[in-house]
């Protein structure tokens, strides 16, 4: 090579391109990208302090005696059907579990149906009998509902809409941006699931895989950890975007860091190979039935026990801790011992998986 | 993954850090010649463990942040047809072209299929006849075994509908243009093992003689990677050349001869532009003649498209070494994954990404432990 080509003071990129002019998937895949989409767009146009927070549900104060927990949640996972689940069941537990976070009991909830032309109704039946099974064991009633219909190729078969409402636990205030320095961080099981267990259903693993979604409603396991524990600041789903990016939002509403440490973070060995293969970290893959505390330091303890005695948190296990600097930054302890930080996903990974 | 496990302990891993600090008695810098290792390094902070003595520099082998700007402006032409089936690895959707990425295509309608083999994207033209499906073909040699069988496959299921736009590109040369440059620095290499994995070493050798500068065959493994760079340290230290083998339970000298043939019969070595760096000759490798009818870039005579790449970012030192992401003023700041400036920050191999991803920056200001 000669000395003109080694010449690379001056070109080498393109522009930048900046996506502000068109949606694209990345601005729904729950990373960077929709938090940009939510800051610019929704934000300002909708601007109050409820939704400022910036929690999966807004907690509003309806004149009652009891503060109410409220959210609402789409659905447009493909395929419908999957190992461990349907986009019945997520429409349910979705809901359930972002309403439950505030430290509520879920109690009601509506659900919107969008039906491509041509849907059989044998499928319609079989997701429907779903979400009657997962309202069922969440606890909840489905009490108001809307369907419409679209033309054969405006919709992929079938999406939901469901809204929620529970009411808040008197005397706790559990919200994203209540983490305290020197909490602990507390993860309910193994994660990665759903995410690469939908990956398979859509036959793009190129392998045969036996993971099982882990969708599930987490109320239950919410209110026994309300009852081992006052002292319950956080309390989020790392759906899309995954735990990193669950806990990186964290840290901004919180305004605070976490350090969490490698070894202790549960990934169950087959969604470890998967993820391996394709080159996905297990840290931003999507899950539908954990969730993650940041609990008081000395009431941890408690609060492991009580959700292990659970259906749903039976592997929780401690992963870290909040601390105080640097703020609005995830860091991990390696294997190795070194130290990195754990960023928020930054656009598309996964399309479509709830 | 018990396999990958054991050469992720930190034991065994911390013992051959300790071997590598009673080696060095001087500065070496060395350079990882791949992407994967350049991220395995940052994600598991192992440049932190190193004596100081020791300075990686990351190379240029990330196949998404070498593809010239004009490949994926031919590749956002093809892809906004009608009729056609755009299949490519995850990555290179958000490779800017100059005026648009793949993901836009998409969202203007454009037909873009995200799939993890070409052998996927030759299914798709069995499936859909009356489309006309493109891979592109992208990568190092790694990746060169399944993109020519790809076209051996559709040549015999008689498929008149699959081309592959290729931008393949290889490391010997690549490492003779960093060794020629007068701004070199690099006194070592660890060799990409999964290259050599299909290729074998038997091309190092002279490069390292002539140029006077050791080489290991290095793996991708935290306990892979210190090997590699043990080896070429205890090389530099006894004032050896030649090129070591760290990587032989993947690695042997003649490499996989069948895939080579393989490879050969459909590939010739021809000059190709890497993003960046610029022309380097007979660097790449392209379809031989008479594979034509399967080179998307006749086909959809995008040939002629030219581009020129404009002057904002520092990708090019970065793929040579001679700068790090952070020395770079628009790193973190006009330049981030979501916005990239350059492909380095968009790869997931690239280094950019990996100083980003996991915050190799502002980690030794931040952690006092």
């Amino acid at each position: 090579m000669n000395e003109e080509t080694v010449n690379i003071e001056g070109a080498v990129c393109a522009p930048p391109l900046s996506h502000n002019e068109q949606i694209v998937m990345g601005h729904g895949a729950g990373g960077r990208m929709s938090h940009q989409l939510i800051q610019r767009a929704f934000l300002p146009a909708f601007k109050n302090p409820a939704l400022q927070v910036g929690d999966d549900a807004a907690l509003v104060d309806a004149g009652l005696c009891q503060q109410l927990s409220i959210s609402t949640d789409s659905h447009v996972v493909w395929p419908l059907f999957f190992p461990g689940g349907d986009i019945g069941r997520l429409a349910v537990c979705g809901t359930v579990n972002d309403v439950a976070m505030l430290g509520a009991k879920p109690l009601y909830l509506t659900a919107g149906f969008i039906l491509e032309e041509g849907l059989q109704m044998e499928t319609l039946q079989r997701v429907i009998a779903s979400m009657h099974d997962a309202a069922e064991e969440a606890r909840v009633q489905i009490v108001a509902g809307d369907t419409k219909v679209v033309q054969k190729g405006k919709a992929d078969g079938l999406y939901i809409t469901t809204a929620g409402v529970g009411v808040v636990r008197a005397g706790y205030a559990v919200s994203g941006a209540n983490a305290k320095a020197g909490d602990a961080v507390i993860l309910s099981g193994p994660v990665g699931d759903h995410g690469m267990a939908v990956l398979g259903a859509r036959g793009e693993l190129g392998f045969q895989s036996s993971i099982q979604s882990d969708i599930a409603p987490l109320n239950h396991l919410i209110e026994a950890m309300l009852d081992a524990s006052r002292n319950i600041h956080v309390l989020r789903d790392p759906t899309r975007g995954g735990l990193a990016t669950t806990l990186n939002e964290i840290t901004m509403q919180s305004n605070i860091g976490i350090m969490l440490d490698e070894k202790t973070i549960p990934v169950r060995p087959e969604v470890g190979a998967a993820c391996e293969m394709l080159g996905f970290d297990p840290l931003y893959v999507a899950n539908e039935g954990k969730l993650v505390a940041m609990v008081a330091h000395e009431d941890a303890d408690a609060v492991l026990t009580a959700m292990r005695a659970t259906r749903y948190g039976e592997e929780a296990v401690i992963i870290g801790k909040v601390t105080s600097e640097p703020r609005e930054r995830v860091l991990l302890k390696t294997a190795l011992g070194t130290t990195r930080v754990v960023d928020m996903l930054a656009g598309e990974m996964l399309p479509r998986i709830c | 993954m018990k396999h990958v496990s054991e050469y992720r302990d930190a034991e065994l891993v911390k013992g051959v850090i300790e071997e590598i600090r009673r080696t060095v008695t001087r500065p070496w810098t060395l350079m990882e010649i791949c992407g994967g290792q350049t991220h395995a390094i940052v994600r598991h902070g192992i440049d932190q463990l190193l004596p100081s003595e020791i300075e990686l520099v990351h190379g240029p082998g990330c196949p998404v942040c070498v593809t010239p700007l004009e490949l994926i402006d031919k590749a956002l032409t093809i892809a906004s047809c009608p009729d056609v089936i755009f299949c490519s690895y995850g990555d290179m959707l958000r490779v800017p072209g100059s005026h648009a990425d793949l993901f836009s295509v998409k969202a203007q309608g454009g037909e873009v299929r995200v799939v993890y083999s070409p052998l996927d994207a030759v299914k798709i033209a069995q499936e859909n006849p009356d489309k006309q499906i493109v891979f592109f073909a992208i990568g190092f040699e790694t990746t060169a075994p399944p993109n020519v069988m790809s076209v051996l496959q559709a040549q015999r299921l008689g498929l008149t509908n699959y081309s592959i736009l290729v931008s393949h590109v290889r490391v010997p040369p690549a490492i003779r243009a960093i060794l020629s440059s007068p701004h070199n620095r690099v006194q070592g290499f660890l060799l990409a093992g999964h290259v050599n994995a299909v290729m074998g070493y038997w091309e190092y050798p002279p490069l390292a003689e002539e140029f006077k500068v050791p080489m290991a065959v290095t793996g991708f493994e935290p306990l892979d990677i210190v090997q590699g760079i043990l080896t070429t340290v205890q090389l530099l230290e006894a004032g050896k050349i030649g090129v070591a083998n760290a990587y032989s339970r993947a690695v042997s000298f003649e490499g996989n001869i069948p895939a080579q043939r393989t490879i050969e019969k459909v590939f010739m070595e021809c000059d190709r532009k890497w993003r960046g760096i610029g022309m380097i000759p007979m660097s790449g490798w392209c379809l031989r003649p008479e594979f034509d009818s399967f080179n998307a870039e006749k086909r959809f005579e995008v040939e002629s498209i030219r581009a020129d790449e404009s002057p904002l970012c520092i990708a090019g030192q970065i793929l040579q070494g001679m700068k790090k992401p952070h020395n770079c003023p628009a790193f973190r700041k006009e330049c981030s994954p979501e916005n990239p400036l350059g492909a380095t920050m968009v790869s997931s191999e690239g280094a950019c990404a990996a100083y980003y991803r996991y915050g190799r920056v502002e980690i030794k200001q931040s952690v006092t432990s």
